[in-house]
């Protein structure tokens, strides 16, 4: 029994929430966020970013960072949108979408900023 | 039907029922079976016999034929090829006009085309591969009750397949016990647990404690960890007046899922419950049980890609489809067949696949296809790969048997999930690369480290026994 490890998860700690794909991994770096980006523009995806306050996040509605980026196929320029949200939003947690309106729903949805747990 | 009498009747069957420049209708229901005769009969005679039989004819004319025009509703054979591999086998395709059949009634399609024909005594096994269902019958049906987009917007879950894991010991556990092992898997990141299909309403656990105690257990385990989660509680009941009541309940609980098994409960009976399903705003999940019955066997039964089909038909949000890579049978590229079948809106002929006709499904939503059954987390790249994101991927003993428990063994697979989705949307090649991406994974989740150590030589590899026909099997 010693060596079995408790699993440590406990409604008294917000650390224990996490928030859909991507949030049992460690955050991101600029690095692997630059090719998530890169894989929505590939599949013609409509990039979107979202925006919450971390105790909110169970809400299907999050706050629209401006409007999704409809066409949009620079990398960088949505790079930099996802910057601004999170240095407007610092203690939110920030989300990138794309939107593959063929199917009528998200082909990807993460979010690539952790807000401040509470 | 003595000797005499049949060899007269397969010499009416060609001459009303096998027509080789038959231009197929996009209104006819379209049928490949695969056919081995007995000996002496020969294939056009054989094939149109099968359309006979499964369609207007007798074994005899009778003077009431007379009174109708026969071409408005027989079947007719119009095409005949090999069966790669075999000596013995042919395929006979059959089409079937619109005015055969009730519309919206799956029951009355294979009542008709499946009825009485595979006891007919001039064919030695008949095996229905495939049926192409015209649009106008695929729109007089109900389909999906909600289907995978409205299902992922439902659960908040996108971008990757879903998670699940059928509680084990299937049978035996009490309601307060199951429901400690559905906590357990739900807070340590699985989205799904599941009822096994035989789990009903015994003595030791009955479905309203059970749905209780898996409520609860959703419930804290949705506040615990901040995602949607759900539990697939078995209404399969003797009766569609109980079927009805356990629904009813589940959905005054709150729960956002329940489950039927298709085959056992019938399908009129599953028909009306995914219409129910729909009304209420409860997905539904569905399980196969006594699907090997029908479509192990190469040369006698239904093909599982008609049984799916079947399924979309008569409505579902999950359809188990067989792993490919775990304990139980499944061909890859036969299972790729079917699950574009459960998912795509067209499906064109693929016979590499084992699809015989293009299948176009209109507006009806596509379900996900449920891999369960012997995987663990050393399979997860295979599955990712094979799957994609439209799929459930259930983990039963390779979540509860992880060394330190389900919470542990929930968060391990959810770890190598998203590792594997990660590296798929980075370009890396999945199942090639799958041993390092888990690795690398394995550094920071303790919970995968053990596990990956625990199922490291555990394989299935037998021989799949129902494999697609081809020249070398």
């Amino acid at each position: 029994m010693s060596k079995v490890q408790d699993y440590n998860s406990r409604l008294s700690d917000p650390a224990s929430r996490k928030m859909g794909t991507f949030s049992y991994l460690p955050p991101m770096d600029d690095a692997q966020i630059r090719k998530q980006v890169e894989w929505i523009v590939k599949h013609g995806w409509n990039p979107a970013i979202e925006h919450t306050e971390p105790e909110y996040a169970m809400s299907n509605f999050w706050y629209m960072w401006k409007l999704p980026m409809f066409g949009e196929t620079d990398v960088d320029v949505i790079l930099a949108e996802l910057k601004a949200c999170h240095e407007a939003n610092p203690d939110n947690h920030v989300r990138l979408i794309g939107y593959n309106n063929f199917s009528q729903s998200q082909g990807a949805n993460m979010v690539v900023y952790r807000g401040t747990p509470v | 039907m003595s000797a005499k009498k049949y060899d007269a009747g397969v010499k009416e069957y060609r001459s009303t029922y096998w027509e080789p420049d038959y231009k197929v209708k996009d209104s006819d229901v379209l049928a490949v079976f695969k056919v081995i005769p007995q000996p002496g009969v020969d294939r056009e005679e054989a094939a149109a016999a099968v359309a006979a039989e499964s369609s207007t004819g007798t074994w005899t004319t009778v003077w009431t034929d007379l009174l109708t025009d026969l071409d408005y509703y027989k079947g007719r054979a119009y095409a005949i090829e090999d069966v790669p591999g075999s000596d013995d086998a042919f395929y006979a395709f059959i089409a079937y006009p619109m005015d055969l059949f009730e519309e919206g009634s799956v029951v009355n399609v294979f009542t008709s085309i499946v009825g009485n024909v595979f006891g007919f005594k001039a064919v030695r096994s008949l095996r229905l591969e495939d049926v192409r269902f015209p649009l106008w019958f695929v729109m007089t049906c109900f389909g999906p009750p909600h289907g995978i987009q409205v299902e992922r917007d439902k659960l908040d879950k996108y971008g990757r397949p879903m998670l699940g894991c059928t509680i084990k010991p299937k049978l035996g556990l009490s309601a307060k016990n199951y429901g400690r092992a559905v906590y357990e898997c739900l807070r340590g990141g699985l989205d799904f647990t599941k009822d096994d299909e035989n789990v009903n309403s015994q003595p030791f656990m009955r479905w309203r404690d059970r749905f209780d105690f898996c409520q609860e257990a959703i419930e804290k385990a949705e506040i615990e960890t901040g995602e949607r989660k759900g539990h697939y509680m078995n209404v399969t009941a003797p009766t569609m007046e109980e079927v009805y009541k356990r629904a009813e309940y589940a959905k005054e609980i709150g729960t956002p899922i329940i489950m039927s098994d298709y085959l056992t409960l019938g399908w009129a009976a599953h028909n009306s419950l995914s219409k129910w399903c729909r009304d209420n705003g409860l997905l539904l999940h569905v399980h196969r049980a006594m699907h090997a019955v029908m479509d192990r066997n190469p040369n006698h039964g239904i093909n599982f890609r008609v049984l799916t089909k079947l399924l979309r038909l008569l409505g579902g949000d999950h359809l188990h489809s067989g792993t490919v890579v775990g304990k139980l049978e499944g061909d890859r590229e036969a299972t790729l067949g079917w699950i574009d079948l459960m998912r795509d809106r067209y499906i064109k002929e693929d016979r590499s696949r084992g699809i015989f006709f293009d299948q176009d499904w209109g507006g009806m939503p596509g379900l996900f296809p449920v891999a369960s059954g012997g995987i663990h987390v050393w399979h997860m790249p295979a599955l990712v790969s094979i799957f994609g994101n439209d799929s459930v991927l259930q983990f039963g003993g390779g979540t509860l048997g992880h060394p330190w428990g389900n919470a542990a063994g929930a968060a391990a697979n959810r770890v190598a999930l998203e590792a594997c989705v990660q590296a798929r949307n980075e370009g890396r090649e999945i199942e090639k690369e799958g041993k390092d991406i888990l690795i690398a994974a394995a550094q920071h989740s303790p919970e995968l480290k053990i596990a990956m150590e625990t199922w490291k030589e555990i394989k299935f590899e037998f021989d799949t026994v129902d494999k697609l026909d081809t020249q070398h099997r």
